[in-house]
């Protein structure tokens, strides 16, 4: 199945014509947004036991929705693997990627994407079991490694064991589910990805208790949503929902109170919500997109707590992740 | 044209457009311009379109440092720090091969056994062949390889236990530890011994046919021709003063390292295609016999050969000229089906090059296509030396 998506990838890339309607426009003439989401990572994108797709990267899709549509549940997903995720977005086959990629140099320039921002800042760790009394990461030397194939984990990797003088053997797999299997069986001592993601996956272990991740952070991976090169206007609709997120946390909008927001002295935030100003028209969609996305998907803050936060099986802490008035990188420019 | 009252050919030459010949030729050029201009069109399409997508293209990505590890490489020295995406191809090839003619060979001597079995006398031997074929060939292939490995390999002692034979072999989770040869000075003297032995064996096999037309005797041919390729290289380590050591896996912290091993991986590959294609194989041998009529054997029963030898010099080198053609689509489809190496974190070129390549280079296009051309020359191959052979079984008409 993986041939038939490049050879569709092939295909169309041969056939389409060079003029491209925005893609704005062809979404909404569409009536749906096909979201690219990770085949199953807890907290991040994975469909629940009803079925429907839940998580942090699925979350982003919704707000997208509802900037576009007024309606957070016009998506559709496409469940991709690391390795599948960039050719179904170079070919048009999904509109945004949201599943939990890092934005780097190469992805960004050769592989014509556009990374529209972060909406989370991760780096790579390890886990072990806890028995083989591993405690650093420099004591890794000679160890076998699980990984995941076409991602920038398997890059740090290689990196990181060159830099610090030790040798590894790497297992490499497509998809999480089996580097699970594989680790789980002893067929491996380490598994290493993104600390998110070992978080997500550890929560699945048979015995999460029974592993460790190591102290070291070895790479910078900031995560988020991709677009086709070349399509602005679909971009400028990503990047500032993005932003309205993490602007709606900063200004203390949350899904509860926005419609009391409304009536709020500050202008910033009735820019924001289309009370005065004409933003959602020069972003080519309603007046009161700001006002759906938090009203019916949240803030940065909500969305986070909802799905990877300290009250859920992930348990993971905002750290960086915390606004820049906390401390964090989370910035956004401002509404004006 | 001839003179005389031959009216053969004198007809009046056709006009230009109604000579069938002439005909043909303009419309298979207008085909011929037809597709090329297509292929120019699609081509020309195609980079502007990368280009205006921003997406990198051409072949300079092979020259690239790749920086990832790919798991598995017994030809050459992999090192993550200097390969190219050009080494991940090279590596992905050897690899392929290395499964498909490991799997070839395989599933053929398997495929072999099971379908002359399947037509055993023994009621029991029979129906066990009957079941293991009906078994392995009506379950998909991608089950079967996700079986051998997660539910057979991945239930290996874990390595703080591994199984030990002879201190020499070593068994666990992560593969198959074994000492590897390690060729020493004087290691050519082998190396010729075997080429002697070679040439020799050619040369009994020629006198031993002569004196078997001449006077009727046989001589046992294999028997000795085995005897030699064992004896002479021996005798030339001997004389060499076997110039071979052999490096032994060593414990380190976390396992077995060094000497020679076999990944699961791998083993779960070639395991599970060679025994899923050897049941293709022995139906295809069942039936190939089962096509030699049944007087042929009579008739060397009641010559007087023994059963064995009538099925080996009467049965089986009819039974080959059915069996070799649909035999070829069976090496194809084992050839092709190694790709599936990517569920079981196999390092084949599918997983590596079309896929991890693929996903850093960002080039689908071009690595399609090279990974298409590859498959396309190895079928190729494959297919001239088996029509090569199956024209060298056939029935030499007198
Ligand atoms: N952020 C890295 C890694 C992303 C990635 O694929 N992570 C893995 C490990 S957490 C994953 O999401 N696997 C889930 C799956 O494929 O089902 C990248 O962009 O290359």
């Amino acid at each position: 199945m993986k041939s038939i998506l490049f050879a569709t990838a092939a295909a169309t890339i041969a056939f389409v014509g060079s003029a491209q309607a925005g893609l704005l426009e062809d979404v909404k003439a569409k009536g749906f947004i096909q979201c690219g989401v990770n085949t199953g990572l807890t907290g991040f994108s994975a469909p629940n036991d009803k079925g429907k797709w839940e998580g942090f990267d699925v979350d982003f899709c919704r707000a997208m929705s509802a900037a576009v549509f007024g309606d957070a549940d016009k998506v559709k997903y496409t469940p991709l693997t690391s390795k599948e995720r960039f050719t179904a977005l170079q070919s048009g086959e999904i509109d945004v990627l949201s599943r939990n990629t890092t934005w780097t140099f190469t992805r960004d320039v050769n592989l014509g994407l556009e990374f529209i921002g972060s909406n989370y800042y991760d780096g790579q760790g390890f886990m072990v079991r806890k028995d083989l009394g591993v405690k650093s990461a420099r004591e890794l030397d000679g160890a076998s490694v699980c990984i995941q194939t076409g991602t920038t984990t398997e890059l740090n990797l290689a990196d990181y064991f060159r830099t610090h003088k030790m040798e590894f053997n790497s297992v490499v797999f497509e998809k999480a589910d089996e580097i699970r299997a594989a680790y789980d069986a002893g067929r491996c001592d380490v598994y290493t990805t993104d600390r998110s993601g070992l978080a997500a996956q550890r929560s699945l272990l048979k015995a999460p208790e029974d592993h460790l991740v190591l102290p070291e952070v070895v790479s910078k991976e900031p995560l988020g949503p991709v677009v086709r090169h070349g399509q602005s206007e679909w971009g400028d609709v990503a990047r500032w929902t993005l932003y309205t997120l993490i602007v709606a946390e900063e200004l203390g909008i949350t899904s509860a109170n926005v419609d009391s927001m409304k009536s709020s002295k500050n202008p910033e935030v009735l820019r924001l919500l289309g009370i005065e100003g004409e933003m959602g028209k020069q972003l080519g969609v309603s007046a009161d997109w700001a006002y759906n996305i938090v009203k019916q998907v949240g803030n940065y803050s909500e969305v986070y707590e909802r799905h990877v936060g300290v009250n859920t099986p992930l348990k993971l802490e905002r750290g960086i992740n915390a606004l820049w008035t906390q401390g964090g990188l989370m910035y956004a420019p401002p509404f004006r | 044209m001839a003179l005389g009252s031959d009216t053969q050919g004198t007809a009046p030459r056709p006009s230009f457009w109604n000579d069938p010949n002439k005909r043909s030729i303009i419309y298979q050029g207008i085909v011929v311009l037809i597709f090329v201009g297509l292929a120019a069109y699609f081509v020309n399409n195609t980079a502007d379109n990368l280009e205006q997508r921003g997406i990198a293209s051409g072949l300079s990505f092979l020259s690239a440092p790749a920086g990832f590890d790919v798991g598995m490489s017994p030809f050459l020295t992999y090192d993550a720090s200097t390969a190219t995406h050009g080494t991940v191809l090279i590596v992905g090839i050897l690899n392929t091969l290395l499964v498909a003619i490991t799997g070839i060979v395989l599933a053929t001597i398997i495929g072999f056994i099971f379908g002359v079995l399947r037509l055993s006398p023994n009621w029991i031997v029979s129906k066990l062949c009957y079941w293991y074929i009906e078994i392995l060939r009506n379950i998909p292939l991608l089950l079967q390889l996700l079986f051998w490995y997660f539910a057979v390999l991945g239930t290996l002692p874990s390595k703080r236990d591994s199984i030990s034979l002879f201190d020499l072999f070593f068994l666990n989770i992560e593969g198959m530890f074994g000492p590897l040869p390690v060729p020493q000075d004087g290691f050519w003297m082998i190396g010729l011994g075997l080429v002697i032995a070679i040439a020799a064996i050619i040369v009994i096999k020629n006198w031993a046919r002569k004196r078997q037309d001449e006077t009727g005797q046989i001589f046992p041919v294999f028997w000795t021709s085995l005897a030699l390729l064992i004896i002479i290289p021996f005798i030339a380590a001997a004389i060499a003063g076997f110039p071979l050591e052999f490096e032994h896996p060593q414990k380190n912290r976390f396992g077995l390292r060094g000497g020679m091993i076999i990944l699961p991986e791998f083993a779960a590959l070639v395991l599970g295609l060679s025994l899923y294609t050897s049941a293709f194989i022995a139906e295809i041998v069942r039936s190939g016999i089962l096509a030699v009529s049944h007087g042929q054997s009579e008739a060397a029963y009641a010559l007087g050969l023994r059963p064995g030898l009538t099925m080996r010099l009467v049965v089986i080198p009819q039974a080959l000229r059915v069996i070799v053609p649909p035999l070829t689509s069976q090496y194809l489809n084992l050839t092709k089906n190694s790709s599936l190496a990517v569920a079981i974190g196999g390092a084949e070129i599918v997983a590596i090059f079309a896929g991890t390549s693929l996903n850093q280079a960002g080039q689908a296009i071009e690595i399609i296509a090279i990974t298409m051309a590859f498959y396309l020359t190895v079928s190729l191959l494959i297919s001239l030396f088996m029509n090569w052979y199956n024209n060298k079984i056939a029935l030499v008409e007198r």
